[in-house]
């Protein structure tokens, strides 16, 4: 291959600093119309502290935690808690992410970064890291405010969770991505929100630990246990204590590599959009 | 998808062929149809390089599907699609490098200013941050919008949003150039600057254009034209020449004798 020349002085194929370029410019962007919408910042802050300020507090009493890995001593529920809305924070934003290609596609925006000649399994795994990179700001701003409210994780774990993050941000990222592909039109966000987002954030060990849902509902605890989202929230609570939590990371990761390949599979203009029809103003 | 394309035949890389045997963009027997509606029927013809190709069609004609096939936004049912010989859905990296796109709805960041516009576009072709801000302070530059280069797209005219468009889809140098409808909506001064701005390209610049539209005034006597109407290509060639084949005085005439023609059993061309 490498004899054939081209009729073109351009080389073939593109050096890596030009990927680099790529995703470097995909990740601001983002970034740059993430500091352009205030509210979604804003709201994306108050939905996890609401719940840490409100809900935990009325539930302390009512919920006792006995003493679980990752945690040595008895802990407080808000403390429980925090790793579920750290990861509840990750979900919305992938999800968001998903909407906001709904409404690149119907802006034509997603025509623009799928014209460029980098193949596009790479443009839309910068996209996922653009949306991840903007979920990881989210989250270790409410970590800060959740460290005035008394939640102290040891200090290295701030640097151990970073990983965890990442990972999880992908995964839900790319499902955010692979179900983005499924929908025609912004309205349809309110059913994933009823039928991806409340489902996937109650039954899992978000709120309550495992083993008090296995006393309460046999089957519910084979849900949870099976739901991809109460292995990124434990893979975030034993990585925010310095540990490591296997099986959720086993989770994790494979979860994340079916829904990449599935968003990227979904995205492929010879299968998923080409059976969408007009995508814009047909004529 | 089918057979491998002959992109850049080993054999005839030695002498470099002449650039004008190289069509710019060459479609060859495209059909799409969108589930059992057919949106293009066996459509072929070919951009030359430094020329100007009006596609004229009405709306629905199957413009817009034609589009999302050359820029790969659609998958290729049947036929071919080359971009200087690279085949779009074989090579398609290097025939999307040197391909620009003006897309009919707007594709511009309205909360970004329009240096970071350009400066995202460039990215998004791998061209270095450094070499990216000069070329972007040129464009700005040249489109007479320097000025506004920190503004945010959201307070720029319609008109300078499609110069600002046309610009971008230049960031990367591109030797093909496709513009859909891209005077829809602008008053008349604007529309006049745009296509004189881009004829200027072909000319100057000697990229190949291939402009898509449904206004007969914006094509003149020098340009290609292909004929699209529900789905299919009618009449192709030097507008003299459609014309005269039609047996018509001037481009709308030649359009309506040859639709017309359409309604009669066999009429397609």
């Amino acid at each position: 291959m490498s004899s054939i020349t081209t009729r073109d002085a351009t080389p073939r194929g593109f050096p890596l600093s030009a990927y680099m370029t790529c995703l470097t410019g995909i990740v601001w962007r983002e970034g740059l119309r993430f500091l352009h919408q205030r509210e979604r910042f804003v709201s994306a802050l108050v939905r996890p502290l609401v719940w840490l300020f409100i809900f935990a507090a009325g539930f302390r009493q009512v919920l006792g935690i006995s003493i679980i890995p990752p945690y040595e001593t008895y802990i407080l529920y808000e403390v429980y808690i925090a790793p579920g809305l750290m990861a509840m924070i990750q979900l919305f934003n992938g999800m968001q992410s998903s909407l906001s290609m709904v409404y690149d596609r119907e802006m034509g925006n997603m025509r623009t970064l799928l014209v460029s000649p980098l193949p596009r399994w790479f443009l839309l795994f910068c996209k996922l890291l653009a949306g991840t990179a903007v979920s990881l700001l989210q989250v270790y701003a409410f970590l800060i405010i959740a460290w005035a409210w008394d939640i102290t994780p040891p200090p290295l774990g701030y640097l151990t969770v970073l990983p965890a993050l990442i990972l999880s941000g992908l995964m839900l990222g790319s499902l955010g991505m692979l179900i983005s592909s499924g929908i025609k039109q912004l309205e349809n966000f309110a059913g994933v929100m009823n039928f991806v987002i409340f489902p996937m954030f109650f039954a899992s060990s978000a709120l309550y630990p495992l083993w008090r849902v296995q006393e309460g509902s046999p089957y519910l605890y084979y849900v949870c246990q099976a739901n991809p989202f109460t292995h990124a929230v434990e893979l975030i609570r034993f990585a925010l204590y310095g540990q490591i939590n296997w099986i959720s990371l086993a989770v994790v990761a494979a979860c994340t590599i079916v829904f990449m390949i599935g968003a990227i599979y979904a995205y492929d203009p010879s299968r998923g959009l080409a059976r969408r029809g007009p995508a814009g103003g047909e004529g | 998808m089918t057979t491998p394309a002959p992109i850049a035949a080993s054999t005839e890389s030695a002498p470099r062929p002449d650039p004008a045997a190289v069509p710019a963009l060459s479609i060859d027997g495209i059909s799409h149809a969108y589930g059992p509606r057919r949106a293009l029927i066996d459509v072929s013809f070919t951009v030359a390089p430094a020329s100007f190709t009006a596609l004229l069609g009405l709306n629905g004609a199957g413009k817009s599907t034609l589009f999302s096939l050359i820029t790969r936004l659609f998958g290729i049912q049947t036929g071919r699609v080359g971009i200087f010989g690279h085949d779009i859905s074989q090579n398609p990296g290097e025939a999307l490098r040197l391909l620009g796109v003006v897309f009919q709805p707007r594709t511009l960041d309205l909360d970004l200013s329009l240096t970071q516009n350009l400066l995202y576009h460039a990215a998004l072709h791998g061209i270095s941050r450094r070499e990216a801000a000069a070329r972007t302070a040129e464009l700005l530059g040249r489109i007479g919008l320097a000025d506004r280069a920190g503004n945010k797209v959201r307070d720029l005219s319609g008109g300078q949003m499609r110069r600002l468009e046309i610009a971008r889809a230049l960031l990367h140098r591109p030797r093909l150039l496709l513009l859909d409808e891209p005077t829809v909506g602008l008053d008349v001064k604007a529309r006049a600057d745009i296509i004189s701005h881009v004829r200027q390209l072909v000319t100057e610049q000697g990229i190949g254009v291939l402009w898509a539209t449904h206004l007969f005034d914006e094509i003149t006597g020098n340009d290609d034209l292909v004929v699209l109407h529900q789905g299919k290509v009618l009449a192709k060639g030097p507008v003299g020449r459609v014309i005269a084949e039609a047996g018509a005085q001037d481009v709308n005439s030649a359009f309506m004798r040859l639709t017309g023609a359409q309604t009669m059993p066999g009429g397609g061309a």
